[in-house]
């Protein structure tokens, strides 16, 4: 397997790679020095020109997010998502576990470019472990003076502390984790106002992905165009892709935007296990559209070429579907999924999460009629875009897609009275 | 019976509370505390809680409702949490839940009569590349098989 650029991962697999000893032996923290030497105007200026998409799913450009924030007087608050809840994805748990150092640095950076003083990293509550290495690397910042008061000796403080969630899917979503972060249920709210305008604590908030904002110091230490160099014209850089499901070699891999999807599977993750046939994959977490076998061929992995083919790079979670993988099912898993995270704020949300689970499940056990597949579509037709937040779209997704390009396998269901294969997956657990 | 924090958990809550410019943007922290020091979050956990924060029961209650991690009633020593969701259950999370419900004696949700553990099924825990994989407590337990279960249960004492 040919070596690809290592940015993110580049400390991975040193000794200690979490200590500041072992960062700052790589040159750590140079890139915040040099950062706080530079305006913060052309701090985010520079992160603008080297395209930095957010890596959280939605991938809005980084530098144009912390432009928005207002150059008042009022405290502007950074907090970090680590709420990593998409499922397939589990790419931020490495970054935090393997280099919490790159992360801080890239959270003073950001910081300083949008003049915030205060940073949260809200992490799910059960990374307990990762918020403690995080934690610990913390303190190991404001010993070195990284973090605290008048860093690298420029008139800026900044203080940084790990807040945990407590298991909530919702919260991964940005005015959901700032309501959580100031200790409520985690219910998204309504935009306007925009987190830049009034977020936590009613104050200029800036949400990033844990990913985005540990790109930062790369793209700060050497230049934009550096960073252009890997990656598209469009989608620069590049990224953790977390590959899971019935694949060889799961885990995660750092590689350049566009890198072509099947080589993904079959050669750097070792192709579908067993030597299975590959049935569908679903490219970005499970909010994003599935594709059929088929229509994988030729499909990048970059925020254009997957909207191309009708779907989304979101988080950069690949979940790989072997043949002899009964759809219905993973509809039905996928479906409770939706159902048990919606936060009950919007009726189509809430309701339709839990309609669409009872009949995917109903299906499923050979208890549903033909008209049933419709309802569900139209189900996943009437959630879409008439909610708060995302969730509902996200839900959604899976109901739609699923029903639509593996309809046959739904009929077959009520058909047959039940699964006609007997078992769901190809896979025995031993 | 009224409960209240140790002394050590009392200084904890204060630095807690020096994080935050609002009193309610302890709560989730708070929680945490209190389950680590009363197992769960028992009504008196939130009447104690409201006095010492300053905030409203009921207001304790939602916040501590809305969130699946804070125990609302007492779990075993161990509390086993099976993730059922997308990749984990292609690589056999069902069989991985059904053999440990067989050898723990107890179905979903239920916690076995020594008080040694509690079995939940949970969506999904960010650890897909381990899959089938479950959560003991705080710790992560991946790329899970029979012989590895059977071995990673007798060590829990």
């Amino acid at each position: 397997m040919r070596d690809f650029p290592k940015i993110l991962s580049a400390n991975w697999g040193k000794e200690n790679s979490r200590s500041i000893e072992t960062y700052l032996a790589g040159g750590g923290y140079k890139s915040a020095e040099k950062a706080l030497s530079m305006s913060p105007e052309k701090v985010a200026q520079e992160v603008l020109d080297a395209g930095l998409r957010g890596r959280g799913g939605a991938g809005f450009p980084a530098g144009r997010k912390w432009m928005f924030m207002p150059k008042d007087n009022r405290p502007k608050y950074l907090c970090v998502n680590a709420d990593e809840g998409e499922p397939g994805t589990f790419k931020d748990r490495e970054i935090m576990r393997n280099d919490p150092h790159m992360l801080i640095e890239g959270i003073i950076i950001a910081s300083w470019a949008m003049g915030a003083n205060n940073a949260y990293v809200y992490i799910r509550g059960e990374f307990r472990e990762p918020a403690e290495i995080l934690e610990k690397a913390i303190e190991e910042a404001y010993q070195k003076g990284f973090l605290g008061q008048r860093i690298f000796g420029k008139d800026f403080n900044l203080n940084a502390w790990v807040h945990r969630g407590a298991g909530a899917y919702i919260c991964g979503e940005e005015t959901s984790l700032i309501e959580s972060l100031e200790g409520k249920r985690g219910q998204p709210r309504i935009r306007p106002p925009f987190p830049p305008q009034r977020g936590v604590f009613d104050m200029p908030t800036t949400v990033n992905n844990v990913e985005t904002i540990a790109s930062v110091p790369f793209i700060i230490r050497e230049g934009a165009s550096a960073y252009r160099k890997f990656g598209t014209e469009k989608s620069p850089g590049t990224k953790l892709f977390c590959i899971s499901g019935h694949i060889s070699k799961p885990g995660v891999y750092e590689l350049p935007l566009g890198y072509p999807l099947m080589k993904l599977i079959n050669e750097v993750a070792g192709g579908v296990i067993n030597g299975l046939k590959l049935k569908a994959v679903i490219p970005g977490g499970s909010s994003t559209p599935i594709l059929k076998a088929e229509e994988c061929q030729g499909v990048n992995l970059d925020y254009e070429s997957l909207a191309q083919a009708g779907s989304m790079l979101g988080s950069g979670a690949v979940i790989v579907i072997a043949e002899g993988t009964c759809m219905v099912k993973l509809l039905e898993i996928l479906t409770h999924f939706y159902a048990h995270e919606s936060c009950g704020q919007c009726t189509p949300c809430r309701e339709g999460t839990g309609w669409a689970h009872q009949i995917a499940k109903r299906i499923y056990q050979g208890k549903a009629e033909l008209k049933d597949i419709d309802v569900l579509y139209s189900l996943g037709e009437n959630m879409l875009g008439r909610t708060i937040c995302p969730l509902a779209d996200a839900a959604s997704c899976p109901i739609m897609n699923f029903t639509k390009k593996f309809r046959e396998e739904f009929e077959a269901h009520i058909k047959h009275r039940g699964c006609p294969q007997g078992k769901p997956f190809p896979v025995e657990w031993k | 019976m009224a409960v209240e924090f140790s002394e050590s958990a009392k200084k904890e809550l204060e630095k807690i509370r020096a994080r935050y410019p609002s009193s309610q943007a302890s709560l989730l922290p708070a929680l945490w505390l209190a389950q680590k020091e009363f197992g769960y979050v028992s009504e008196e956990v939130v009447s104690y809680l409201s006095k010492a924060l300053e905030l409203p029961k009921s207001r304790i209650y939602g916040v501590a409702s809305f969130y699946t991690m804070f125990n609302k009633k007492p779990v075993g020593k161990y509390l086993v949490q099976v993730c059922g969701n997308i990749s984990c259950a292609m690589m056999g999370a069902e069989g991985l839940f059904d053999y440990l419900s067989r050898k723990l004696g107890i179905k979903e949700g239920e916690t076995s009569k020594d008080g040694k553990f509690t079995l939940i099924k949970v969506e999904c825990l960010g650890a897909c590349g381990e899959a089938p994989m479950m959560l003991v407590n705080d710790n992560y337990y991946g790329n899970l098989t029979k012989e590895k279960v059977d071995k990673i249960l007798a060590e829990m004492k």
